[in-house]
């Protein structure tokens, strides 16, 4: 991993760093993904991923309920925490010229 | 009367034969939480809120419409969201969020009203610090600060849940909330001196806790005792239809087993455990352990041993190897969850930006802090394509097998008992600038989370600096009964969990 692999990740992860930060994390990446090698010596030949606990103890179903409005209107709460807004939409910069 | 020393289940006594009133205890405990900032373990107290609560409690109970736990005030961690206080997950990224619901723990520990008509009448108190997004284990992460160590000042309280660990070691609050993702209840339960339990997967709904991990996160007690921590636990797990993976048999009594012996039919009061084998695994007690710490972990084994139960060697031999595939899961799935702070619908959004993609950046960069950017960079990298075969699904694959080591153990003992951390806490700022030194100190937690296992901290001892040692009680699949059995006898024989702090008047 390198100072242009580090400016990758970050650009996809949607942050933004500045060389002095880029440099101060790669040798913790670094660091964290020696560690993260340990795991190539191990053999999982034919052993199938465990996305989660419980698929380890049972098949789950997928959970479904009955298709029927469950919920009244929260816009006005749902709006509280917005960062800008208008008339109960939420307001970002031009996308569309 | 000092009700901060008092257990939940004499506190629901002294409630229910109107030796004290919920406005009472509430008033009393805000008091406590005013004087006590110091430790910095509380985000946002609402006084008023909370004594409107208690009044609702109150009434509940003179109406004779009270449940087990209805008047007890209970904290609760940030990362679970609450109508009224803030919640944050100690982020400034939701810095002033104000949730339009209830988590469910919330709620079914919460006043009952017309959202969950079960609510067990508990009082909230306020939401407490922890690191930010539960992503660290001393509790420095957080934006608002580090919480101190009532213990001693100068020490951790353990992460990601140090400020409901601070809150009931502090005697500000009874009882609180936690969430364990790598071992975030237990380890500063241990840090603290307290009782807190990280119950099988699926048990606890995770609707309203803010994710960070969702195939880790799980959410439980941490309060003075086994006893109180089995009431709490109980109030809190339900099945929920709005997690797709809470269990359909989730809620139970957690105290059923409490008081009984472990063989039903024993009938000797100085052997309770007589039948329990207990596993102690010999990658627990390998290098890296402090000393005091295998110490007081052997002599607490020695003291069930006394009890009658059998003490076995058992082996886990992928136990280092919980490092690496717990610091690619984990990450992979926060750089997911995360996704959603952008700026568009809540939390905060930069000031200036050129565009929608650079407004995305600027409100991220400038509201997430340093060790939730890691794990975010390191996740969005493991799920690349070109490493996720090599990364995500490595990992995975050696999820398997972890889970797999932990049945194979269990074949030969019932309950699994080590130490929660390799060592007691450390100083602030310790470790603070070597993120693989502070993930090392997650070996012994770690892998219960990635097999989805119970495990519970109860307090063992103390170190020579007179700091807290827990040790960890690990179950199978839906054990937590038992688990808290154990840990209740143990404490009937011992007095560690009833320790004060020095410095906490």
């Amino acid at each position: 991993m390198n100072l242009d692999d580090v400016q990758r990740i970050a650009h996809l992860s949607r942050l933004e760093l500045s060389q002095a930060e880029a440099e101060a994390v790669l040798p913790q990446l670094q660091a964290i993904f020696s560690l993260v090698e340990e795991m190539q010596a191990v053999d999982t030949t034919g052993l199938e991923p465990l996305a989660h606990p419980i698929l380890f103890l049972r098949d789950l179903a997928q959970p479904l309920r009955a298709d029927q409005v469950t919920e009244s209107n929260h816009r006005a709460e749902n709006m509280k925490s917005a960062p800008a807004e208008h008339e109960g939409y939420f307001l970002v910069p031009r996308v569309i010229e | 009367m000092s009700w901060h020393n008092t257990p939940i289940s004499l506190m629901a006594q002294a409630l229910a034969a109107k030796e004290v009133s919920s406005t009472e205890l509430t008033q009393y405990f805000l008091n406590r939480i005013e004087a006590g900032k110091q430790w910095n373990a509380y985000l946002d107290v609402n006084a008023h809120l909370s004594l409107e609560q208690s009044s609702k409690a109150d009434q509940l109970i003179s109406s004779g419409k009270s449940g087990k736990l209805t008047g007890i005030p209970v904290a609760h961690k940030d990362v679970f969201v609450t109508r009224g206080w803030k919640s944050t997950a100690a982020s400034k990224i939701l810095a002033g969020y104000q949730s339009p619901f209830d988590a469910t723990v919330v709620s079914n520990l919460g006043i009952p009203d017309e959202s969950n008509p079960n609510g067990a009448g508990m009082v909230c108190l306020g939401k407490t610090n922890m690191d930010e997004f539960a992503m660290g284990s001393s509790n420095e992460n957080s934006a608002y600060g580090p919480v101190l160590n009532p213990w001693n000042a100068a020490y951790v309280a353990g992460g990601s849940s140090g400020g409901s660990a601070a809150a009931v070691a502090a005697g500000l609050a009874p009882i609180a909330t936690g969430t364990d993702t790598g071992g975030s209840i237990r380890q500063p339960a241990a840090f603290c001196g307290l009782t807190g339990i990280k119950p099988s997967y699926g048990r606890v709904s995770r609707y309203g806790m803010i994710a960070y991990a969702s195939s880790l996160d799980q959410a439980g007690p941490m309060g003075k005792s086994a006893e109180d921590c089995a009431l709490l636990l109980s109030a809190m797990s339900s099945h929920d239809p709005r997690d797709s993976t809470s269990l359909a048999d989730s809620g139970e009594d957690y105290a059923r087993y409490l008081n009984q012996s472990w063989q039903a039919g024993n009938t000797n009061p100085a052997k309770p455990l007589e039948g329990l084998r207990i596993g102690l695994p010999k990658e627990f007690f390998a290098e890296g352990l402090a000393v005091e710490v295998a110490k007081s972990v052997n002599e607490a084994a020695k003291t069930l041993e006394s009890l009658g139960a059998k003490l076995i060697e058992v082996s886990l031999p992928k136990t280092k190897l919980s490092i690496p595939v717990y610091y690619v899961l984990a990450p992979a799935e926060a750089s997911s969850n995360l996704s959603r702070f952008d700026g568009v619908r809540y939390g905060l959004r930069a000031n200036e930006y050129k565009d929608l993609g650079d407004m995305y950046q600027k409100s991220r960069t400038e509201g997430f802090g340093a060790e939730v950017k890691r794990r975010i960079m390191i996740g969005t990298y493991v799920l690349c394509h070109g490493y996720y075969d090599a990364y995500y699904l490595q990992a995975q694959k050696i999820r398997r097998i972890i889970a797999a080591d932990f049945q194979a153990a269990f074949k030969a003992c019932d309950v699994i008992l080590g130490p929660v951390a390799p060592d007691v806490a450390w100083r602030l700022g310790e470790k603070s600038k070597d993120p693989v030194q502070m993930y090392l100190e997650d070996i012994y937690t770690l892998s219960t989370n990635l097999a989805g296992l119970p495990a519970m901290s109860t307090p063992c001892g103390f170190n020579a600096n007179n700091l807290p040692i827990g040790m960890q009680l690990i179950g199978n699949y839906f054990s937590e009964a038992r688990l808290l059995q154990v840990a209740h006898q143990y404490q009937q024989a011992t007095d560690w969990h009833l320790r004060q702090a020095s410095g906490v008047a």
